[in-house]
């Protein structure tokens, strides 16, 4: 019998863990306050923001559709065409874009906090492009580096860098220049393995037009690197810190003069770099148009931060409501049913956290409906508790028996509304998604609240001292 | 104590008939309005400095424009909402800057749906609720298909199933009646709140019939009228309860919620009310109408 309090400390420990860790200000705002006083040094809470959609957070999301009609290969298009704007996009700045393919020639594209939308949908746009560019010589580098030196030392004294003589000569590559070679004379790359060593090569088909070029450029550029730049810059990340910037450069050396516009780049690299190069020179060498988005959506930043305090107090008040009726009308196991509606609070709102999930306003709506909700298996648990009671059953046998009896209506309904989620989830769009997802998780954590929450306190708080209070249940 | 529900079942009939008579005629009189997430076109949120211009001053500065019919629907004391056809990036600043001309104006949000979009959305809409019913209608009938007598199983599934109807058309008669006077429009939160009504609703029509079902076996079968006026009496409590906390959070989200949820609580309001209300004096009466019938033309 000692078993249940055990259970009982566990379910309060997960509980305040789950508090701390949806909203940890409160907590770590008192171990500075007792560091500060006592000079302990107690460690704060991990903080983990929640992840907001864009609906609340601002931004704006696209869907473009790809035109797919000259491709034969579609699923490598697309997941090219993803891998070249999300490319971009970072290049562009944005905090954690999201990049999407949707069905088969959709690309959802969603950048939280973008306010130039003109510019990004601009950029998005371009077709990407590809271009093979030949070192320089010292005596062209020289006057674009000394060119360079001199608008930094105008920037730094803040003069009109523009009054300077040639001062666009500084926004060139130093090193690199352009040749005719670019992605259109390109038919195709793929990836193969050396027979002897197994290591990945990448090999390039140019057309016979392309092939005259790529002699023309090769032989004049023996032992010499020829770097690869996709949209302006290199086509991967080659120092390896995740970015792409004027630090990567992609040039493998011309060993040899090339004829017949067939090239293979050999060199030490991983299969997962091999073929991410292979899917940027295809993208490339047959670029998917997108044109213009079929859909837009733009939240400005003040409106979507209205919109999360709105439902926060919406859902606050919500809460308050239902514990007063449950106190009121279910007076002691409806006090603990609410001790149980609040942990169920913390330890979805945990959840959301934890997975993560995207709270958009829709998730919000469906969790605030969820509060509403949760208190309906305590409801009937109670309901059938108290005629039990009236019956003339001991008091724990009515307990027993009220949760026995409410189960069957407790699971029908609820799964009930689990098959309309699930069929929501799968057929319907975002922001239908989020809610049922939300409401979905909802109903199982509440079941977990209501019923084996409520059932410990109840085991544990309800003792003999009820026998003599009976009107409290 | 038992109330006797079922002694006025033909009142209840009449005014759900009505209602429901009363939503079809406003359906197919006024139709519903819908968003332009399903008819595709733009909207945008703006709010002007100090005050909103006129509706015809923002129609003159955007004739230029060509964007057909333009709605304009203010929102607090000195927002609108735009919403005319569907145009690019490019327009879409010039119509703000336009905008701007009459009085600073601040873009709170912009949506463009693409014809597509809009015709795909419907169809995965109309997906849904079919899909939607039909699960809920045989999930009804296998849970219940232990009761057999005195009224079969698959009637339970029926009699549910007319209930939910009515739970859904009187919200849509009253979003067509609120269409044709307010603009309000069928926009995605809302069909999300109808077909969480088709979840919701069945729970209390659940919850009776498992209480019939447990009191047919206690009690045997005869008095069919009387076990159920028994399990509605026994669970009226209980569907009251539910229904007002669900209620609660709805009231505070419409009030407190802000624009996007506002409409969305207001859908559940009704169809959760309608729902609880059809659980008791629609499902349960016509299944005791249904056997009484059955008695008749067997004698």
């Amino acid at each position: 019998m000692q078993q249940k309090y055990y259970i009982f400390i566990g379910v309060l420990i997960l509980a305040v863990l789950a508090g701390i860790f949806a909203y940890p200000n409160y907590f770590n705002k008192s171990v500075d306050f007792l560091n500060h006083k006592m000079s302990w040094t107690l460690p704060h809470f991990p903080e983990r923001p929640y992840v907001l959609g864009l609906d609340l957070q601002g931004g704006v999301s696209l869907v473009y559709q790809a035109d797919l009609s000259q491709t034969t290969d579609k699923s490598g298009a697309m997941s090219g065409l993803r891998d070249v704007i999300e490319r971009r996009v970072n290049m562009f700045g944005v905090s954690e874009p999201v990049v999407q393919i949707q069905g088969q020639d959709r690309l959802l594209v969603e950048l939280p906090g973008v306010t130039d939308v003109q510019q990004a949908i601009q950029m998005i746009g371009q077709t990407p492009y590809l271009e093979f560019d030949e070192e320089r010589t010292q005596a062209e580098s020289q006057p674009i580096l000394d060119k360079i030196k001199e608008i930094q030392a105008a920037q730094d004294k803040k003069q009109d860098i523009t009054k300077i003589k040639d001062w666009q000569l500084a926004l060139e590559n130093p090193y690199f220049k352009t040749t005719d070679l670019t992605g259109k004379y390109l038919t195709k790359a793929t990836v193969l393995f050396d027979q002897t060593t197994y290591k990945p090569q990448i090999q390039l088909q140019f057309n016979d037009e392309g092939a005259k070029i790529f002699a023309d450029i090769t032989a004049r550029n023996i032992k010499k690197p020829l770097a690869i730049y996709l949209d302006g810059a290199s086509i991967i990340d080659t120092n390896g810190d995740g970015k792409i910037d004027n630090q990567d450069l992609y040039a493998p050396i011309v060993q040899d003069k090339i004829t017949g516009g067939k090239a293979v780049i050999t060199g030490d690299m991983s299969t997962q770099t091999a073929n991410s190069l292979a899917s940027r020179l295809n993208s490339g060498a047959l670029p998917v148009k997108i044109g213009s988005p079929i859909s837009q959506e733009t939240v400005g930043p003040t409106l979507g931060s209205v919109s999360l305090q709105k439902s926060l107090w919406a859902g606050i008040y919500g809460l308050l409501a239902v514990v007063v009726f449950m106190v009121v009308i279910y007076r002691f196991p409806g006090l603990l049913a609410s001790l149980a509606l609040v942990i169920y609070v913390a330890i979805t709102l945990a959840i959301f956290k934890l997975i993560p999930v995207t709270m958009s306003l829709s998730g919000i709506g469906g969790f605030i409906l969820s509060i509403g909700m949760a208190v309906d298996a305590n409801i009937l648990i109670f309901a059938r508790m108290r005629e039990e009671i009236k019956a003339g059953r001991g008091l724990s046998q009515a307990i027993d028996e009220g949760f026995k009896r409410a189960w069957p209506s407790i699971r029908d309904s609820n799964f009930n509304s689990l098959i309309v989620c699930a069929i929501l989830f799968f057929v319907a769009t975002s922001f239908i998604k989020g809610f049922a997802f939300t409401l979905a998780l909802g109903i199982l954590i509440s079941l977990f609240s209501a019923i084996f929450i409520t059932r410990i306190f109840l085991m544990v708080f309800v003792g003999k001292w009820a026998e003599k209070a009976k009107w409290l249940l | 104590m038992t109330f006797n529900f079922t002694k006025y079942s033909k009142f209840y009939y009449i005014i759900s008939g009505l209602l429901i008579i009363a939503s079809i005629v406003s359906l197919s009189m006024f139709g519903l309005k819908f968003g332009i997430e399903f008819i595709g076109g733009s909207s945008m949120q703006v709010d002007f400095q100090n005050k909103r211009p006129s509706n015809e001053a923002i129609q003159n500065a955007l004739k230029s424009f060509n964007l057909g019919e333009i709605t304009i629907q203010p929102t607090g004391s000195v927002g609108a909402v735009l919403q005319f056809k569907g145009v690019d990036e490019a327009t879409h600043q010039r119509i703000l800057a336009e905008l701007s001309k009459l009085a600073p104006a601040s873009e709170k949000s912009f949506q463009y749906i693409g014809p597509s979009i809009g015709q795909e959305l419907r169809n995965k809409t109309e997906l849904a609720i079919v899909l939607a019913l039909v699960a809920i209608t045989l999930y009804i009938a296998f849970a219940f298909r232990k009761v057999s007598k005195p009224v079969s199983s698959w009637k339970y599934g029926i009699t549910s199933l007319i209930a939910l109807f009515h739970d859904v058309l009187v919200p849509l008669g009253i979003f067509s009646i609120l269409g044709h006077l307010y603009n309000i429009e069928i926009t995605i939160p809302i069909i999300a709140a109808l077909l969480t009504i088709l979840g919701f609703s069945v729970h209390d029509t659940i919850v009776i019939f498992d209480r019939i079902r447990e009191n047919i076996l206690r009690r045997g079968m005869g008095q069919f009228e009387e076990t159920v006026n028994w399990s509605l009496t026994q669970t009226l409590g209980r569907s009251i309860s539910t229904v007002l906390t669900v209620e609660f959070v709805l009231v505070s989200l419409y009030f407190l919620g802000g624009q996007t949820l506002k409409y969305f609580a207001l859908t559940l309001i009704i169809g959760i009310t309608s729902g609880a209300y059809s659980s008791i004096f629609i499902a349960s009466p016509l299944l005791v109408s249904w056997y009484k019938w059955n008695l008749k033309k067997k004698a």
